[in-house]
């Protein structure tokens, strides 16, 4: 059997359509069968994820592999970068600004819950030019 | 319980009920999103203030029975018109969000 791959579009700022991207492969694992856990991981770490290219960069594009034995998820934007990722990855370390804050968002734990969520993540970052996100989660 | 009964027995106001069957499984209470994800539960009756659209993401994606609105949010067309596209319940309170918690919880206890 190939590998199923899915391909989304995410745009910036379009906070009406965030997480229509996590939605839809939610809904796609649950009917290949997918177990609940896995699919409860890849939900909350892709969501995070398209949350931040929604606010911190300009939006983006996501690849979605499924295999059988793991979902990888990549995402690729073309947003400022991340500068420091160290920082970055500390719970409760946020740039979002008030409006952000105000709709629930900005809570400095994106990136940990993408980090605790998934098997193996790799954050690839160049200033200036964005940033891509690799999530692994195994089946 | 199902949402229906809650809102028998609470008089909690309907805003949008697409899964009126829905078993409810306990009370969940916060308004940071990246929480909520984590920590949100299947079954849960999500007393929240985030009147918002992505508080329907968020509520279909940890595979929540309903949110419920409030201390004083408002009802927001935009959200209601998301939360029906995804079959998500949204009721609504006027009291702050212990209280609703808490009658939420006492009509589960006594179910
Ligand atoms: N894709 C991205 N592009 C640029 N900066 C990012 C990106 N993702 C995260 N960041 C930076 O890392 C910080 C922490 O991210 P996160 O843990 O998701 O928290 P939050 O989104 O609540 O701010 C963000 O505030 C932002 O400065
Ligand atoms: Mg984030």
């Amino acid at each position: 059997m190939s590998n199923l791959v899915l391909k989304y579009t995410v745009d910036n700022e379009d906070f009406t359509r965030a997480g229509e991207a996590s939605s839809d492969v939610k809904k796609k694992l649950k009917m290949m069968g997918v177990p609940p856990e896995a699919v409860r991981k890849v939900a909350i770490a892709m969501y995070e994820g398209e949350i931040n290219m929604v606010i911190h960069a300009d939006g983006g594009e996501i690849t979605v592999e499924i295999t059988p034995t793991q979902i990888v998820m990549v995402l690729k934007d073309k947003g400022p970068g991340i500068t420091d990722i160290e920082k970055a990855m500390q719970a409760g370390y946020s740039t979002a600004s008030e409006n952000i804050r105000a709709l629930g968002f900005g809570a400095g734990m994106g990136l940990p819950n993408m980090k605790k969520y998934s098997d193996e993540m790799d954050i690839d970052t160049v200033i200036g030019v964005g940033t891509t996100v690799t999530m692994k989660v195994n089946i | 319980m199902t949402v229906n009964e809650l809102i028998e027995k609470t008089g909690l106001e309907p805003l949008c009920i697409p899964c009126p069957e829905r078993e409810i499984s306990g009370v969940y209470n916060c308004d940071l999103m990246s929480v909520v994800m984590s920590k949100g539960f299947s079954g849960a009756a999500w007393v929240t203030i985030m009147a918002n659209i992505n508080a329907v993401a968020v509520a279909s994606l940890t595979d929540m029975a309903c949110i419920v609105l409030s201390e004083g949010a408002a009802k927001d067309e935009v959200m209601l018109s998301k939360a029906k596209a995804q079959e998500i319940n949204v009721l609504m309170s006027c009291e702050p969000i212990f209280e609703t918690s808490l009658s939420i919880y006492n009509a589960l206890k006594n179910a």
